[in-house]
């Protein structure tokens, strides 16, 4: 029988489920293919959603209706607020998630979903009709015709596991590459290289004894993910945090040669973030103890996840090793720790939405765009699912930039600066940092997608009654000011300048919040504690948003002139030969990705921009 | 948001008959009253008006001509400043319009990247734009050659390295706030940003007029030993009405002399003979005539026929720089040297011509505009840097890293960009973060 649909989503990951669940969202028949369906929504790495950046990009997932906050809010048992003593805008909501409860929230939603449908299948190769996508093959020969592709295979192309000096191929532990494919892709002449990643050893939570550790509970009042969600569902519990030690350090030390990363099995490139216990220990030898969090994989599981420990060393070293640590003295070891290493395709070749130049209505999300994270896969699977249905549908692709959102932020340093390790979202990143806070990624993102198609009815209804206590609480701020004596008069400390200050400019200054306000007119304490909220945080950077909102627009004048993508710039005189190939390469979509491009100089920029519209005029 | 306005001297830098300041954008009028040149011309018509500094003391008198929107190069408002060319009205006037409100130095090209954006010009050929980028390239190498021994490249250098290590704790304070990292950065902050202040604020300080002409432009002068440097010396010594002093250098084997070279403050620089030498006090006194000679504005090379040729030369070698040959009676020069005979005090004179027709040149390459805009952008840091600093102990971090984000993106525009990618690097470096 032949199967058609408008998306084919390969792979059923983070990033899968998104771009899968995005299309059918935006009206697009959707089939997701995985190898077991009931792997959707595993979470391969450490049992934990969120995180500085990363709760960020959740935030903006849900703010667009995606799958991860809430399946993270469902699943999470213990929730904490990084950064909850500095401001708002680096404040990062993270969740430690059972496993199960996490799998089973995401196949619900996939399960419920309109037009999406799951199969199970290994692709083996992509069909092409006139130069585009134009469907899938899988290892039981059967075709499945889609007009729309979107690849997620995380860790599988071309996977191989490291554990000390044994190596087998695998996509994750106990799972099969996929081999065939990433023969496909390399066939397709595209830019390929390696990366690696690891994981710690899984440890059996009876056999630790932590009656000696240091506990870490969640936060009393949990901030969770999704815009549409209250409280926890899942009964809460505590890390653990212990340490290693010299003893520890030494065993390492000794057994580096027989460790896959020090033995030169492994030509990919790992993250310096997420170092190895080998890494940390050769890096960093000055340190006599490396911190570890004992992190529950479930309520009713009986791994732990020791976050920190993550190793490619032989099992009978890793189990020495553990058991030096305080707390793992009998510690029992389920499942070693491995390094992995994988293709991925340099995000170059990709333009804005996604989508590969080389081969059109191909689009590529998550690790094989070189980059690490669950929270990145989805937002990217996200975007990507969102083009692939646009695209099949007729509508322009949409692209989010740097001022819009931290996805903007990523999918911009992808396809500007490629990858050279796998890549993680920081907040440091966004230098609109100020501006992209979690709290309103909501504001910032769910009108775009209402506009998109991809909002569903619940949210669109609850977003937009918040939006109006929102404005009712401004208009009601803005009503009301004092001077400064009578500030002074209420114990509002203010500058005695004779300027009458409204509620959000008295806001502005610290120690001042609504509650205080509150007392001084009743009419401000009748707003509830996330409006209250939402007001002192835009106050808060009131005195850096004019620079800010100057170097946006500045940045936004210049996005809005396109390049056109069939430019030679080959046959542009005067452009050196090394901004040529650059330029040949990324491709930039307008004059401000272009002036991105590391060496770039203004007058390379203007011949770009002189040629770029006489180039638009011929067209007109 | 309203545009900049933007100028920048559009005729050569250097003294000239007279000299042309170009201003475009929103605030040109605005700009001819601060400046005084008022009523305002009318359109299209060139007049006479007085330019004043900000306490109303007159700078020159000038032609000026204003354009209206529509009506001028690129299709903003513009002025023109047709001043006298003197390099102290230039500067003068240049830094009036620095200090207007949304006023700054113009980019390379960018009053034409106006009219294009205006669609003022159609250009007939981009070819017409690769000169532009074939001057920018040059300039953009003699910027780094001098980076990689100029004074103010090293310094930017440091500046650099210190508010990336800088701005890396406070993020790392932000980013790994789960982490083993250090709770309190700001006391570590607190001195990076200091000491990078200090030294910006002294640049500034340097780089007014007064003080580059107290420096004088330093020619050093080179050769194997016995090639006649110290006859050459006492020759140039031996203008008696041109010295002003002569002292021991700051080390021991180098000698100034301070000459007005027509108008020009040149400082010889007499240094150590050059050989390969076993000797190990020779040696050093060797490295250090290299390595000032390095930082100097011009190198005159001296050879004779009478003595071995010079280690290396070329490697010191910089565009602009003279050989010379004495002992002109021993030998004939080769093609390319300038013949004296420094004991006799032959051809010195057109020696200094030619010093001052090198020096001249690096005056006029030295790019007053670059100059003014390096000065500005050294501001800004500074202004940003300060309020980063009050802020360290009583506001969050990641309001201080907005303040040193600027200032970063200020020394950005002296030394290059400075990715987010360089600020993790340095995270990288010093704390092992990562679970």
């Amino acid at each position: 029988m032949k199967q058609c649909f408008d998306v084919v989503v390969i792979g059923g990951g983070h990033a899968g489920v998104e771009a899968a669940h995005a299309a059918a969202r935006c009206a697009a028949r959707a089939a997701l293919i995985t190898l077991e369906s009931r792997q959707i929504g595993t979470m391969s790495c450490n049992p934990a959603i969120g995180g500085l950046g990363k709760g960020h990009l959740v935030r903006e997932i849900d703010a667009l209706d995606g799958v991860m906050g809430r399946a993270a809010d469902a699943a999470g048992i213990q929730f904490r607020l990084l950064n909850r003593r500095k401001g708002p805008a680096v404040r990062g909501p993270r969740a430690q998630c059972d496993r199960a409860r996490y799998r089973s929230a995401v196949q619900a939603a996939v399960e419920t979903c309109p037009n999406l449908t799951v199969i199970e299948g290994e692709v083996v190769d992509i069909l092409e009709r006139n130069g585009k996508a134009a469907g899938i093959i899988l290892a039981d020969r059967e075709q499945i015709f889609a007009d729309a592709i979107v690849l997620t295979s995380g860790t599988f192309l071309g996977g191989i596991i490291h554990i000390g000096e044994r190596q087998l191929s695998g996509g994750r532990a106990g799972e099969r590459a996929s081999n065939q494919l990433a023969d496909r892709l390399r066939g397709m002449s595209l830019p390929i290289g390696r990366l690696k990643t690891g994981t710690p050893p899984r440890l059996e939570r009876g056999s630790i004894d932590f009656s000696s550790l240091e506990t870490q509970p969640g936060d009393q009042d949990p901030s969770m993910f999704s815009f549409l969600s209250a409280r926890p569902s899942a009964p809460q519990c505590p890390c653990h945090i212990t340490y290693s030690n010299q003893q520890t350090h030494d065993i390492v030390r000794e057994n580096l040669s027989k460790s896959a990363m020090y033995a030169g099995h492994i030509s990919g490139a790992g993250p310096r973030y997420c170092p190895s216990i080998e890494d940390k220990i050769v890096r960093f030898a000055g340190n006599p103890s490396h911190q570890i969090f004992l992190e529950p994989e479930g309520i009713d599981d009986r791994t732990v996840y020791p976050n920190g420990l993550s190793t490619a060393l032989p099992e009978d070293v890793q189990e020495a090793y553990v058991r030096t640590i305080k707390g793992l003295e009998r510690a029992r070891i389920l499942q070693p720790g491995y390094a992995i290493e994988y293709d991925y395709v340099d995000p170059r070749s990709l333009d804005r939405s996604l989508e590969l130049r080389a081969l059109p209505r191909l689009f590529l999300a998550g690790q094989i765009n070189g980059t690490t994270g669950y929270e990145e896969a989805a937002a990217q699977g996200l975007i990507a699912g969102i083009n692939a249905a646009r695209s099949v549908q007729g509508a322009g692709p949409v692209s989010f930039d740097r001022a819009d959102g931290y996805l903007g932020v990523m999918v911009d340093d992808l396809v500007t600066h490629g990858v050279t390790e796998p890549y993680r979202m920081f907040t440091s990143r966004a230098e609109f940092r100020l501006s992209l806070r979690a709290d309103n990624a909501d504001q910032r993102l769910t009108p775009r997608g209402i506009a998109i198609g991809c909002v569903g009815e619940g949210r669109r209804r609850v977003f937009a009654s918040k939006i109006e206590i929102l404005a009712t609480a401004k208009r009601t701020a803005q009503s009301l000011s004092l001077t400064p004596p009578q500030a002074a008069a209420h114990g509002l400390a203010v500058n005695a300048d004779g300027v009458r200050r409204n509620a959000l400019e008295l806001l502005e200054y610290p120690g001042i919040d609504v509650a205080r306000l509150g007392a001084v007119w009743p009419a401000l304490a009748v707003f509830p504690p996330e409006i209250a909220e939402q007001l002192e945080n835009d106050a808060r950077y009131a005195g850096y948003m004019e620079r800010q909102t100057a170097a946006v627009e500045a940045m936004r004048r210049e996005e809005a002139r396109a390049i056109p993508q069939d430019l030679d710039y080959g046959a542009i005189s005067g452009l050196s030969d090394e901004l040529q190939r650059k330029l040949q390469k990324i491709r930039p979509a307008s004059l401000g990705h272009a002036a991105r491009i590391e060496g770039m100089t203004p007058a390379a920029l203007t011949l770009l921009l002189s040629v770029a519209r006489k180039m638009e005029r011929k067209t007109a | 948001m309203a545009r900049d306005t933007i100028y920048a001297l559009s005729t050569g830098p250097g003294s000239a008959g007279i000299a042309v300041v170009r201003l475009s954008g929103p605030g040109a009028d605005a700009a001819l009253r601060a400046l005084g040149a008022e009523p305002l011309p009318s359109p299209r018509r060139a007049q006479l008006r007085c330019l004043r500094d900000e306490d109303g003391d007159l700078i020159d008198q000038a032609l000026v001509l204003r354009f209206v929107p529509g009506a001028s190069y690129t299709g903003e408002a513009m002025a023109e400043l047709h001043c006298h060319g003197g390099r102290a009205v230039v500067a003068a006037v240049l830094a009036r319009l620095g200090q207007l409100p949304d006023c700054r130095l113009a980019e390379p090209g960018e009053f034409t990247r106006r009219a294009l954006e205006e669609d003022k010009i159609d250009l007939v050929a981009a070819e017409a734009l690769s000169d532009l980028i074939a001057a920018e390239t040059e300039c953009q190498r003699r910027q780094a050659v001098m980076g990689m021994t100029g004074a103010l490249g090293r310094l930017a250098e440091s500046w650099r390295g210190d508010l990336l290590r800088a701005v890396a704790l406070v993020e790392v304070t932000i980013d790994w706030a789960d982490e083993e990292v250090p709770e309190d950065v700001g006391p570590e902050v607190g001195v990076l940003l200091e000491r990078v202040r200090t030294s910006m604020l002294r640049q500034i300080a340097l780089s007014s007029g007064a003080e580059r002409l107290r420096n004088g432009f330093e020619v050093a002068i080179l050769g194997a030993p016995n090639s006649g440097k110290s006859s050459l010396f006492n020759a140039l010594a031996g203008r008696e009405a041109a010295i002003t002093s002569t002292r021991a250098g700051t080390t021991r084997d180098v000698l100034e002399l301070r000459y007005d070279l027509a108008g020009f403050p040149v400082v010889f620089l007499d240094t150590a003979g050059l050989r390969a030498s076993t000797d190990e006090i020779e040696a050093l006194g060797v490295e250090r005539a290299l390595s000032r000679a390095q930082g100097a504005a011009l190198r005159i090379f001296l050879f004779s026929p009478d003595t071995e040729p010079l280690p290396n030369p070329s490697d010191h070698w910089r565009d602009g720089d003279l050989r010379v040959w004495n002992k002109r009676d021993l030998a004939d020069a080769p093609d390319g040297y300038i013949a004296i005979s420094a004991a006799r005090g032959g051809g010195v004179v057109d020696l200094l011509a030619q010093i001052e027709a090198a020096v001249s040149q690096q005056v006029s390459s030295e790019a007053l505009v670059g100059h003014l805009r390096q000065r500005q952008a050294v501001e800004d840091a500074v202004d940003n840097l300060r309020r980063a600093e009050e802020g360290i102990s009583g506001r969050p971090p990641e309001e201080i890293a907005e303040d040193m984000r600027a200032a970063i993106a200020a020394v950005e525009l002296l030394v290059g960009r400075i990715r987010t990618e360089d600020v993790l690097g340095e995270v990288f470096a010093r704390f092992c973060v990562g679970k």
